[in-house]
């Protein structure tokens, strides 16, 4: 096989492919405390991300919405990672992720090591948005004042 | 696989290999693989003649245009003005006074958008189709948020076809403007332009065709369409980036204001006052992209040279494989299905999201395009995010289809 094989086994690694098919905690609760929508205007996908609290406890993370490989499994990663988080724990988790996928870092992060199995999108710079997308949203969620974001 | 690459037969004026020798960009390797490239309704390649045509125009020629009494001046002038009159030729305008340089087809459209939304009042309509391309969507919905005219929308059927009769229909006396695509950049779909653009005068309402994914394809001769604006690209069609003509029947451009202000476009100009150039300058302000145009008739000469009829008749014959080959694949659904259809054929596959398969066909050399090819209303026709594509070229062959199936056989592999 040529390199090119050896590529896509580095972007679509086994983990990855496992979440895509059956993502984690794809649905809608009844009654979130707090949602945004984030939308991807190169590939047009949307994700919406849902999120209910405790106190400062992040009980409950899920996510709706159609998207590639990559969104959905990052997303899906993401509602493992952050579910049972308090917010300051769940803010340090998403810049962690926000860097290892714009610089060449790995994640040292234990809470994170899933997510390493997304490093290899960083070779593909128009594949990195689809990687954060999921995340974005997530912090304008916990976080922000728009409640609709965009990766552009 | 390879009892299907001996019918290969292209038109005997075309010889394939003599052409692609032509393209030196298309001899490479991507990722370890032969390049095929599928992305032209994006963006086509250039020949080495265009190439050339621009950097010696840098080389030897190169000083602004209309402006000076030097040497050089006069040579970049006469390129310059030497493009239009090829341009004239080649969609047949009656004058080079109807050959305005814009930037590229969007800069067209918004051209006539401003300079004709100028008389467009409250309860004026727009008619565009739902099959446009963002360009000829979003500079109308921009002059009717101005103005307070309406936009309308003619609707399409599930083969990607435009419903003739209901836009018709749509047409009234408050109808200013049709805005309309010759071919969709999504789906392919030909559209029966010479039917609207009767029914459109038969209500005196003038129209404006969208010919970016015409024009590099087939025969246009726009005194026979008999259409008031027709708008395009020179990057589709071989010719440079940045560069893009409008035509426009000469007494609607005599009767449109001006678009932009500045040098060029004007003859004389005090405080109180300026006279504006003749046409076609009076919507050309300031200094023009004068390498682009001498690139663009570069392009014209070269596709002249294969003929346009030859081009035409060798890309029905690939799209026909294409789209057979294609129909092939198990859980493929094409998207645009009309009967008259150009070079170009979107489509998805069950489980696998366009990005994906974009990604993987770049690693097996295969560039096409996927998303929403800027009409997001026709992928919320369908119902889908996005859809892959592949375009055509007459410089694209069988192997190219047939390394598009295989890459796809390799994606099924990964996400299935």
């Amino acid at each position: 096989m040529n390199s090119a094989g050896e590529d896509l086994q580095a972007i679509y690694r086994k983990q990855v492919l496992e979440h895509s098919r059956n993502p984690h905690n794809q649905r809608h609760p009844e009654a979130p405390d707090c949602e945004a929508l984030g939308f991807n205007p190169l590939c047009g996908d949307k994700l919406t991300v849902y999120a209910n609290l405790q106190g400062d406890k992040i009980i409950d993370v899920a996510f709706e919405g159609t998207g590639c490989a990559i969104s959905v499994a990052s997303a899906s990663m993401m509602t493992d990672a952050i579910t049972g988080c308090s917010l300051t724990e769940a803010a340090s988790l998403i810049e962690a992720t926000q860097k290892m996928f714009s610089s060449d870092q790995s994640v040292k992060n234990t809470q994170l090591t899933e997510i390493a199995a997304l490093e290899g999108v960083r070779s593909y710079p128009s594949r990195i948005k689809c990687a954060t997308l999921a995340w974005t949203a997530l912090a304008a969620a916990l976080y922000g004042q728009d409640n609709q974001i965009s990766t552009e | 696989m390879s009892n299907n690459k001996l019918q290969e037969k292209p038109p005997s004026e075309m010889d394939i290999n003599r052409i692609r020798a032509d393209f030196p960009i298309l001899n490479q390797e991507i990722h370890g693989c032969r390049l095929a490239f599928l992305d032209n309704a994006a963006s086509a390649q250039r020949p080495t003649a265009v190439i050339d045509a621009v950097s010696r125009y840098y080389q030897h020629d190169h000083a602004n245009v209309h402006r000076g009494v030097h040497t050089l001046s006069h040579r970049a002038t006469d390129a310059y003005e030497g493009a239009r009159e090829k341009i004239r030729g080649f969609i047949n305008a009656t004058s080079i006074s109807e050959i305005v340089f814009t930037s590229g087809t969007t800069e067209a459209i918004n051209l006539i958008a401003s300079s004709l939304g100028q008389s467009i009042s409250a309860d004026d309509e727009i008619l565009i189709s739902h099959m446009e391309h963002h360009s000829n969507i979003v500079p109308w919905q921009m002059l009717c948020e101005r103005t307070g005219a309406v936009l309308r929308v003619a609707p399409i059927n599930e083969d990607g076809e435009l419903l003739v009769d209901e836009m018709i229909s749509l047409m009234s006396d408050r109808t200013r403007l049709v805005a309309l695509t010759h071919i969709s950049n999504a789906l392919g779909t030909i559209n029966p332009i010479e039917i609207i653009i009767t029914a459109a005068h038969e209500r005196n309402i003038p129209v404006l065709i969208d010919g970016a994914q015409a024009v590099p394809h087939t025969n246009i001769d726009v005194q026979k369409l008999g259409c008031e604006f027709y708008v395009f690209s020179g990057h589709k069609m071989c010719g440079p980036t940045g560069i893009g003509i409008l035509y426009g029947r000469e007494d609607w451009l005599e009767r449109l204001p001006p678009w932009q202000g500045g040098g060029e476009m004007i003859l004389s100009v005090n405080f109180e006052e300026a006279v504006y150039n003749r046409l076609p300058y009076k919507f050309e302000a300031g200094t023009p992209n004068i390498a682009g145009a001498i690139g663009l008739g570069a392009a014209i000469d070269y596709l002249q040279a294969i003929g346009m009829d030859n081009i035409a008749a060798y890309e029905a014959t690939l799209l026909d494989y294409l789209t057979d080959q294609l129909s092939n694949v198990s859980d493929l659904q094409l998207i645009g299905t009309a009967k008259r259809k150009a070079g170009v054929q979107s489509f998805v596959i069950k489980d696998i999201h366009p990005h994906d398969l974009g990604t993987v066909l770049d690693h097996k050399g295969i560039a096409i395009r996927t998303g929403h090819h800027c009409a997001m209303p026709v992928m919320d026709f369908f119902e889908v995010p996005g859809t892959a594509r592949a375009s055509l070229a007459f410089y694209n062959t069988h192997e190219d289809v047939d390394q598009l199936i295989e890459g796809l056989a390799v994606a099924k592999d990964i996400f299935t």
